[in-house]
């Protein structure tokens, strides 16, 4: 049995993972006030860039990385002018928003089916072992196994998570998104370019989406067209645990969604290890729909 | 008929209705004036049960309604309208107003599916009131049309036919004239009037004064949360606290 | 009866619709008027997996393990469905179209995951309660109930659709169903209708589950195989393009949709490798474009104008504003 240490280790490691695909989930849905139930399939397809750019075209793991995030970033963009923007310019219901985002959700996972049998004639692919040192460095004094790569991810994950609060809190295209996710009529009066406020919105919740599913399978090595379904209701319950769009909160919420799922282990077993996620998320809800950070909304119109 | 005592409200660090006490007696009309922002809204989204206040009580034929959600204080005979118009807008004319007798009916759904007998009454009822309600609000001619697609005057007298359609004995009216021409608004003025004489208790609140002056019985004046002045018309007209406070200052509305 | 559904079949036989084809079709009508009944309310509630799940392990161990006939399990599988609806609902109805939905995808993984570890839980209380080891095995977690009888016959589904159609009448006439169209167009002027919001809404999601639940019950005799893995979030997908795609505005949409969407793949060889692909695109494209579903005909000649013709010329906004807006 690893000790605490050791599992505190673990949560991390993979809490780094969760928050920043939770981060992509709660940008989109501060600005737009919508939630992008593709954004799991946008996870799905960092991986896959990421494991086609090395596996197809050679490119070192730094490199496939970029790619990784730029090609999510780009779909995420797609996505923003196919699923959402016609939508909100007819003013429909948000309901019809879900919809759509679920529907190119489905689109996308199931275009990355048909391409993982093309190109690797099945439906997993890998990011081959020697590329990524797994081999775990091991502190004798406080008996901990880490694998190098494991540290790299906690590390440029908390480097973007302090990139993107950059960007909202100090830089002027975030005090745009700001005040567009504050009241889109008022942000285009004050002269904003709403649309490209979303567009930038969409490309940053891509990239952070990409580089989450790069590194999920990174560290999990195989990478298939479903490996968005093992995150797509951690990562909502991350953003609900924290509060619906604030952006301290998702990063939290991944860490303690990913704390909760190590301690679940230990105690039950791997089989309980979602339920307890899924439990959580239902009293959330329940008990304090804003979040832990986020905002008192009043049910009323 | 409905009473107000002490009833404060207050969101955060406002006090949006601060130790406001009135009192509707029935058939009488009793108007609510006061400047943009005085908590005109506020009280009434406080009596019909869309808000509740933090302190004081709120009366409906003596009972203390003030902890009940909106849809038992329109069964216990309240109803209201909205300031902007909350009509079903891809409903008819005329199922809007089946919809306002929602609360009259007893029936279930295992009623309809098998045409039981209290189902096909209460149906025939339904029918028939809401063609009294067509006929009187000079609706008949639109009963089919979404009431969405009506022009803005006849969506303000479908809604007032919808309040009504819940039977109610007290009417609260929010600003039921806005946009409508002084034509329209005299019209309207007299349904109003015809509405007491049948027995009904009505609160309005208004920016139209020539309204409030036509039909109101007695008045108060709202003003930061607070009642700064009670009396009729008249007296409301030439009471100088009213005059600073309200008719020197407001210039958006009042005419 | 039975000559009727044979001379339906050899009709529809030509175009790939072969009788057990034909019998999900009105398994899926069933589930689309299922999730429409939340949706004409105003609900995006995302439960209906999780409903049929339940439909379908209850009403096959009816059959299986107390020998029940399909009648009796379809009863079971209802009330049990609607059963477990209700304190569900009463929390998570209360919550708003997102969180509603988040919700909901919760409660179907947590059914899932339920069904999965259900033997090893019941197992490891038994093993407590009686102080020795005890291997419970009813459901199979992973592995599912194998070898049920196909008991589902076409006349079954048929009849139930047909009542079922006949209860949507009538619900349209009545007081429950004129206060879901209000709910769903202003829930606060509902309630000052006098209309109970909350509980018209937990009517609507009891109704909606049982629906669920009984098409649980037939698919799992129709398929003779019932796992978790069948009642995933693809699952709710499925039926919630069933309604899109057919139109939400009346009953009629969904059974259309749910016909309609179940047919094409057969009919058309081709789909059936992109079926994915192709349930995507419905749900995409119909909701873009195509906003009423297919029963919606005016959204249609939209439609068609779009791609024949050049679009409406938009108001023209430079007229009478550009003088104000150039500087």
């Amino acid at each position: 049995m690893d000790t605490l240490l050791q599992q505190v280790v673990n949560a991390i490691s993979l809490g780094a993972i969760y928050s920043l695909f939770a981060l992509g989930y709660s940008l989109v849905f501060s600005i737009l006030g919508v939630l992008n139930l593709a954004h799991s399939a946008i996870f799905m397809s960092g991986a896959f860039f990421g494991v086609l750019a090395v596996n197809q075209l050679g490119t070192p793991l730094w490199l496939a990385f970029i790619l990784a995030m730029v090609g999510a970033g780009l779909l995420s963009v797609t996505l923003e002018f196919v699923a959402f923007r016609p939508l909100r310019r007819r003013n429909a219901p948000r309901i019809a928003q879900l919809i759509s985002s679920i529907g190119a959700a489905i689109l996308i996972v199931n275009i990355g089916q048909l391409i993982f049998l093309q190109q690797f004639g099945r439906t997993e692919a890998y990011f081959p072992r020697e590329l990524v040192s797994l081999d775990p460095i091991i502190i004798e004094s406080l008996s901990i196994r880490i694998a190098p790569i494991r540290m790299i991810i906690v590390v440029v994950s908390l480097l973007l998570t302090i990139l993107m609060q950059y960007l909202v809190g100090r830089t002027q295209i975030g005090q745009h998104m700001r005040a567009v996710a504050f009241n889109q009529q008022t942000a285009a009066l004050l002269g904003i370019n709403v649309s490209r406020i979303f567009v930038f919105a969409f490309f940053l919740a891509g990239v952070f989406g990409g580089a989450a599913g790069m590194f999920y399978g990174v560290v999990f090595l195989n990478v298939t067209p479903f490996i968005g379904e093992d995150v797509a209701l951690i990562g909502l319950t991350a953003i609900v645990l924290g509060g619906m769009g604030s952006i301290q909160g998702a990063v939290l919420g991944g860490y303690l969604v990913a704390g909760l799922q190590v301690i679940s282990v230990v105690l039950g077993g791997s089989s309980y290890r979602n339920a307890v996620v899924f439990l959580l998320l239902f009293a959330i809800l329940l008990v304090r729909p804003q979040g832990l950070l986020g905002q008192s909304e009043s049910t009323r119109a | 008929m409905l009473e107000l005592i002490n009833v404060s409200r207050g969101f955060g660090g406002v006090q949006a209705l601060s130790g406001v006490s009135l009192s509707v007696p029935p058939q009488r009309i009793v108007g609510l004036i006061g400047p943009n922002g005085a908590g005109k809204t506020t009280l009434i989204n406080n009596v019909s049960g869309l808000d509740h206040p933090n302190g004081g009580q709120i009366l409906f034929d003596g009972q203390p309604i003030e902890k009940e959600p909106s849809h038992r204080i329109t069964r216990l005979g309240i109803a209201r309208t909205y300031q902007n118009i909350r009509l079903f807008g891809e409903m008819t004319v005329r199922q809007n107003l089946l919809v306002g007798q929602h609360s009259l009916g007893r029936a279930n759904i295992l009623e309809a599916v098998f045409f039981s007998p209290r189902y096909r009454r209460e149906e025939r009822q339904y029918r028939a009131r809401a063609e009294e309600l067509l006929e009187r609000f000079g609706l008949a001619s639109v009963a089919g049309m979404a009431a969405g697609n009506l022009p803005y005057g006849d969506q303000r007298r479908l809604e007032l036919a919808r309040a009504l359609a819940t039977e109610p004995k007290v009417l609260l009216l929010d600003e039921p004239t806005a946009g409508m021409n002084p034509t329209e608004t005299k019209a309207l003025g007299e349904h109003i009037q015809d509405l007491r004489n049948d027995g009904l208790s009505i609160l309005v609140i208004e920016h139209d004064m020539s309204l409030i002056h036509q039909v109101c019985d007695e008045i108060y004046v709202l003003n930061f949360g607070q009642i700064i002045a009670h009396g009729t018309s008249d007296e409301i007209r030439t009471d100088p606290v009213v005059i600073e406070a309200y008719l020197g200052r407001d210039d958006d509305g009042a005419a | 009866m039975d000559a009727l559904i044979n001379g339906l079949i050899e009709i529809l036989k030509p175009i790939g619709i072969t009788e057990p084809v034909f019998q999900f079709m009105l398994v899926n009508a069933i589930l689309g008027v299922s999730i429409y009944l939340t949706l004409y309310c105003g609900l995006f509630s995302l439960a209906n997996a999780g409903f049929m799940a339940i439909g379908a392990y209850v009403g096959v161990i009816l059959t299986q393990s107390f020998d029940l006939p399909l009648f009796g399990a379809l009863l079971g599988g209802m009330i049990a469905a609607g059963l477990i609806a209700i304190p569900i609902g009463i929390p998570t109805l209360r919550l708003r179209d997102i969180y509603l939905a988040i919700a909901t995808i919760g409660f179907g993984e947590i059914v899932r995951i339920m069904i999965l570890n259900f033997d090893d839980f019941v197992g490891s209380i038994l093993t407590l309660v009686q102080g020795e080891r005890v291997r419970f095995t009813l459901i199979e977690g992973a592995r599912g109930i194998k070898g049920i009888p196909k008991l589902t016959e076409s006349w079954h589904l048929i009849l139930f659709l047909l009542i079922l159609m006949f209860f949507l009448t009538r619900l349209h006439h009545s007081r429950l169903g004129r206060a879901m169209t209000a709910i769903r167009q202003d829930e606060i002027a509902a309630a000052s209708m006098g209309i109970n919001v909350v509980y018209v809404k937990n009517v609507v999601f009891i109704m909606s589950a049982i629906l669920a639940g009984a098409a649980g019950v037939f698919s799992g005799h129709l398929t003779r195989i019932v796992t978790p893995q069948a009642f995933g979030f693809d699952k709710t997908v499925d039926i919630l393009a069933f309604a899109v795609l057919g139109g939400t505005s009346t009953w009629f949409g969904p059974i259309v949709g749910g016909l309609v969407l179940t047919a094409l793949p057969e009919s058309l060889r081709f789909l059936k490798e992109y079926r994915g692909v192709f349930t995507g695109l419905v749900l995409l494209v119909v909701i873009v474009y195509l906003p009423g579903g297919l029963i919606n005909t005016t959204s249609w000649s939209k439609f068609i104008r779009r791609f024949t013709n050049r679009p409406e010329s938009p108001p023209d906004e430079n007229s009478g504003h550009s003088t104000t807006r150039a500087n």
